[in-house]
């Protein structure tokens, strides 16, 4: 019914069945896997049940057995745990397979660098952050094609989730911790994106157009942001903080650091980091390099006063 | 000093300046003043206090639990139907944001813990005794108290929609949206009094219902004896025993930091808000099995019933009810696969859900071969039994494909899991209460519920679901996210959602047929005479229908399953019937105003902490220590049933055959 549904409806609607990208792609055949996986048990029980409760409805001078004591038979219960069984040992393998492949903080293959946007929720708009071109925009994101994109990610309110459906799957914004998710355009189009965790009053207003471009038109894009000479100062941020929600814009620079002083403003010691925010290479305070064997999930020195983080703050 | 007052009343105190709400506060107003008028007019107020407000018999308590969560389906499916006439036009603005915000999570509150626990409660206490042979519950104080705190939280939850405001963060209001930076309005506040008082009552309940199984089953009846729907009660109050504390908990450390300021859940201070996202999950999964395991031990009753047939693989039954149970509680995390636990975590979690569904299938394949050389008839408990099994098929195929961590990153958050989780709501729990109701309802009044209206009513449910919630797996696919309140022409989600709200209007229809088929019913009463409405095969079927206070005369000696059935069989053999033993006086615990009472003082305390009103919090929290005071003196709590009353009682209702 619900395949009937998908192909008799407008499929390009369905933009979770239709991705553009690499991660999208792998969810994709993933769903469709493990659909036909679980309907190869669930068709036959559909079947049975219908046949079962016609052929023994009660009426006058039916054919069919009736046997009220018969209420055990071993073989039959061992082949009806045997067939669950099967299945979930075969979706269960599928299904590890995929988590590791698609594990968000892991870089996508490619021979091109990856280009690095810091995503922050704010109520109720998102603010991106080009830390190597140096710009920001809000409420929408312009990306080359074909190349992998990395987002960093966090909240400067309540936890959102960060969702572009036809590049891939969502991850959680969560204040005082960034996280990672690779994700990657193959084609030029623009993308549906929104928020997809609940925000409060106007979380309904936090959707963003994603436009993926040549190369060539990014730079010339990038250039052009930053000839717009419309900086993002301190003061602009305070002013984006306050919550309320705008239309888009464009910024030809934004303070250095910032989104590691957003992720860091809660950690013991965190207004120290204001002096030397701009970590080389714009990476991440609470992220080095070496993230990648604990998933990336970079809470610990940024969200709880751990002793590494306790330590790495009172170091500096 | 007077305008003050004023200023507080309009401004904090009423929620005004809607004319939906509006129109509500005059309704309750009025209704208030009618009940009044009326049990004053009759003279009904003794009545009242004395056979119901203070009644300790589980039959009345288990009634009045049904009429709450009626009275609480109806203001949930409401609010139902009001988010989807807003989300099938947008446009219009029927509901501001803030108005959605609010609705839906009354609405997600109030359809699980006020209207699914306490309907469950409700056949519990109405029939787990008299299946299992028992004169009460183990504790029957302890139950009234139970639905008395159920009764007075759901009330203070219920008053902030014209009190102060209603909460507007989710049903499960995370942090730091719920905390009190992002949150400083009042209404998360009746949230968490409103749901921490009821939790105590149904924490309550779950210990009580284990005592009650492990302790009062009729003698010879072994656990392995048990009807199954007993066996489903155990697996779930087992469930609520390990699953409560832990809400209890995570809501009182949420109270502290907002009330104390305390730093549990805040982004400062070392705290931290993903540490009450899983707490509340690990009650929060668990607390979805409490209320799916018992519709599974109805669907077993009612489909050997009407199967005619024993109920096939009791032993795989009861092993997949109490494994369920176990396992519910290592999967909490599947509900944020995307928090990005790396994949290690994820990888676990997913392995963890997957194995659930496996004795869930097993329950499937056993209730088919149940039917499987039977004899069905279609009475409407047992319709709502078919309708159920290919949609639960269906929701728990969805369930397992959410279960695929990563495709999840593409389900997480959007229609497609509101679809998938409502297809299991209503197609498994409210579906399976509804088979419960049907079923024992000639047990509970001594009349049967008019058939040609419950087919009605069965239909548009049906069909109203499938229309409604169908297209929200599609919506999901298109990219549509929960608790949006509008949306974008752009993104063709309109037509879609028009079904949906057309199918929500269906089941609105079927809800309207039900209550006509109970006026109906009512109405043209026919006494159901022989207390065995369907010939059932357990023992609450061998007494009479309303059963007596005391239930049996005398406590059935059981050996083996279907114990009724096995009797109605040897006599149709021509066997004697088993012999009487003679009549013995019963024990019976007396009525008490203090659940009640005790209960009450609970909701002004509540009310106090809301509005952080010393004046009110100390004299509700010490009205309740003088409650508990006052119980532990009184040794005055129970009397017997003479020899010669139970004859006369028993000479009235099976005279009456
Ligand atoms: C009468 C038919 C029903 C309709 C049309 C309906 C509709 C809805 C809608 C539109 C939402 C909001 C989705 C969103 O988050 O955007 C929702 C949420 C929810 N519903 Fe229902 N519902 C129905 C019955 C039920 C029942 C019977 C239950 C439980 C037994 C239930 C439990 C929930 C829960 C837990 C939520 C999530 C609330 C939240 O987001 O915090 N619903 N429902
Ligand atoms: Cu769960
Ligand atoms: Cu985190």
């Amino acid at each position: 019914m619900l395949m009937a549904a998908l192909l008799s409806g407008c499929t390009d609607k369905v933009i979770v069945l239709d991705p553009k990208g690499p991660i999208g792609e792998a969810q994709k055949d993933l769903i469709y896997l493990s659909t036909i996986l679980c309907l190869i048990v669930i068709v036959p029980v559909l079947l049975l049940t219908a046949w079962v409760v016609w052929r023994y409805r009660d009426k006058p001078g039916r054919k069919a057995a009736y046997k009220p004591e018969w209420e055990h038979n071993t073989k039959l219960e061992i082949i009806w745990w045997t067939i669950p069984i099967l299945i979930i040992i075969a979706l269960g393998t599928v299904t590890v397979k995929y988590t590791y492949a698609l594990e968000p903080s892991k870089p996508i293959e490619s021979e091109k660098e990856p280009v690095t946007i810091q995503v922050t929720s704010l109520d109720w708009k998102w603010l991106f952050k080009y830390p190597d071109e140096g710009i920001a925009t809000v409420n929408y994101v312009n990306i080359p094609e074909d190349v992998p994109i990395r987002f960093q990610l966090t909240s400067e309110t309540a936890m959102n989730s960060f969702w572009i459906p036809q590049l891939g799957g969502q991850i959680y914004t969560m204040s005082g911790m960034a996280m990672t998710l690779y994700l990657q355009a193959d084609e030029p189009g623009t993308y549906y994106g929104s928020g997809a965790n609940f925000t409060g009053e106007h979380f309904a207003k936090m959707t963003f157009d994603v436009n993926a471009m040549p190369q060539e038109e990014y730079d010339e894009w990038v250039k052009q942001a930053k000839a717009s000479g419309n900086p993002l100062t301190e003061e602009g941020y305070e002013q984006l903080k306050i919550p309320g929600t705008t239309g888009t814009h464009t910024f030809s620079s934004f303070p250095k650091g910032l989104f590691e002083k957003v992720v860091n403003q809660y950690a013991v010691g965190g207004s120290a980091h204001r002096h030397h925010g701009a970590a080389p290479g714009g990476e991440s305070e609470s992220r080095k390099e070496d993230a990648g064997a604990k998933g990336e999930h970079a809470h610990t020195p940024a969200a709880s006063p751990s002793p590494s983080g306790g330590s790495h703050h009172a170091g500096h | 000093m007077l305008n003050d007052l004023k200023d507080f009343l309009l401004n904090d105190f009423f929620v005004t300046g809607d004319p939906l709400i509006l129109g509500s506060q005059v309704a309750i107003a009025l209704s208030i003043v009618a009940i009044v008028f009326v049990l004053t007019y009759f003279k009904k107020w003794k009545w009242l206090w004395t056979e119901w407000l203070t009644t300790v018999d589980h039959k009345r308590i288990g009634i009045m639990y049904i009429i709450a969560s009626l009275l609480m389906l109806f203001r949930g499916g409401v609010d139902a139907l009001l988010m989807r006439v807003q989300l099938a036009a947008p446009q219009l603005e029927f509901l501001h944001a803030d108005h959605y915000n609010q609705i839906f999570t009354t609405h997600g509150v109030i359809m699980i813990l006020f209207m699914a626990m306490p309907l469950m409660f409700g056949l519990f206490n109405i029939v787990l005794p008299l299946q299992i042979g028992a004169r009460d519950v183990a504790y029957p104080f302890l139950n009234a108290l139970s639905f008395w705190l159920f009764f007075w939280g759901a009330m203070l939850f219920n008053v902030s929609f014209v009190i102060g405001g209603s909460p507007d963060t989710g049903w499960l209001a995370y942090p730091p949206l719920s905390g009190l930076q992002l949150s400083p309005g009042v209404g998360q506040d009746f949230y968490i009094w409103g749901i921490q008082i009821s939790g105590i009552g149904s924490l309550a309940t779950g210990i009580n219902f284990v005592a009650t199984i492990l302790k009062m089953r009729a003698p010879g009846m072994k656990l392995m004896d048990m009807p199954m729907f007993a066996w489903s009660v155990l697996a779930s109050c087992v469930t609520i025993m390990f699953a409560f504390p832990i809400l209890t908990v995570t809501l009182f450390l949420l109270f502290l930091d907002r009330y104390l300021g305390a730093h549990f859940f805040t982004l400062d201070a070392g705290g931290n808000p993903m540490m009450y996202i899983n707490l509340i999950w690990m009650w929060g999964h668990p607390e979805v099995y409490i209320v799916i395991l018992p519709a599974f031990g109805i669907f077993s009753e009612v489909v050997s019933t009407f199967a005619r047939k024993k109920l096939f693989g009791y032993k795989s039954m009861v092993f997949a009810l109490m494994s369920i149970s176990v396992a519910s509680f290592f999967t909490w995390a599947h509900h944020f696969f995307t928090m990005g636990s790396g994949a290690n975590v994820n990888a676990f979690f997913a392995i963890t859900t997957m194995i659930i569904a496996i004795p869930t299938g097993v329950k499937v394949f056993n209730w088919l071969f149940t039917m499987f050389r039977g004899r069905i008839t279609f009475s409407t408990p047992m319709l709502w039994t078919i309708a159920f099994i290919p949609c639960f098929v269906i929701g728990g195929m969805t369930g397992v494909l959410l279960s695929v961590a990563p495709a999840d990153f593409q389900f997480h958050n959007s229609y497609f899991l509101i679809a998938h989780f409502h297809q299991v709501l209503i197609g498994g729990v409210v579906f399976g209460y509804f088979a419960g109701l049907y079923y024992w309802w000639p047990k509970l009044f001594g009349f049967k519920l008019h058939e040609g209206l419950g087919k009605w009513a069965f239909w548009f449910w049906n069909i109203g679901f499938y229309v409604c919630f169908m297209p929200q797996y599609v919506l999901g696919l298109m990219g549509m996210t929960r608790r949006f309140n509008e949306y974008d022409f752009d993104m063709g989600w309109q037509p879609l959602n028009i079904v949906s709200t057309v199918g929500a209007f269906l089941m609105g229809i079927a809800f309207i047929f039900q209550v006509w088929q109970i006026a109906h019913s009512i109405k043209f009463l026919k006494k159901e005479k022989t207390g065995d409405a369907w010939d059932g095969r357990t023992l609450e079927w061998s007494i009479p229908s309303p059963p007596p206070v005391y239930n049996f005369a005398r406590l059935p000696q059981v050996s083996g399953r279907d114990p009724w059935w096995e009797e109605k069989q040897r006599i149709a053999r021509g066997e004697q019937p088993s012999p009487l033993p003679p009549l013995e006086p019963i024990h019976m615990p007396k009525n008490s105003g203090i659940p009640f009472i005790m209960s009450f003082f609970w909701f002004v305390a509540g009310f106090g902490f809301v509005w952080d009103w010393k004046w009110m919090i100390i004299p509700g929290l010490a009205g309740v220590v003088i409650c508990m005071l006052i119980r532990s003196f009184s040794y005055d709590t129970d009397y017997y049933i003479s020899v010669e009353e139970i004859e006369r009682t028993e000479a009235k209702l099976r005279g009456a055959y």
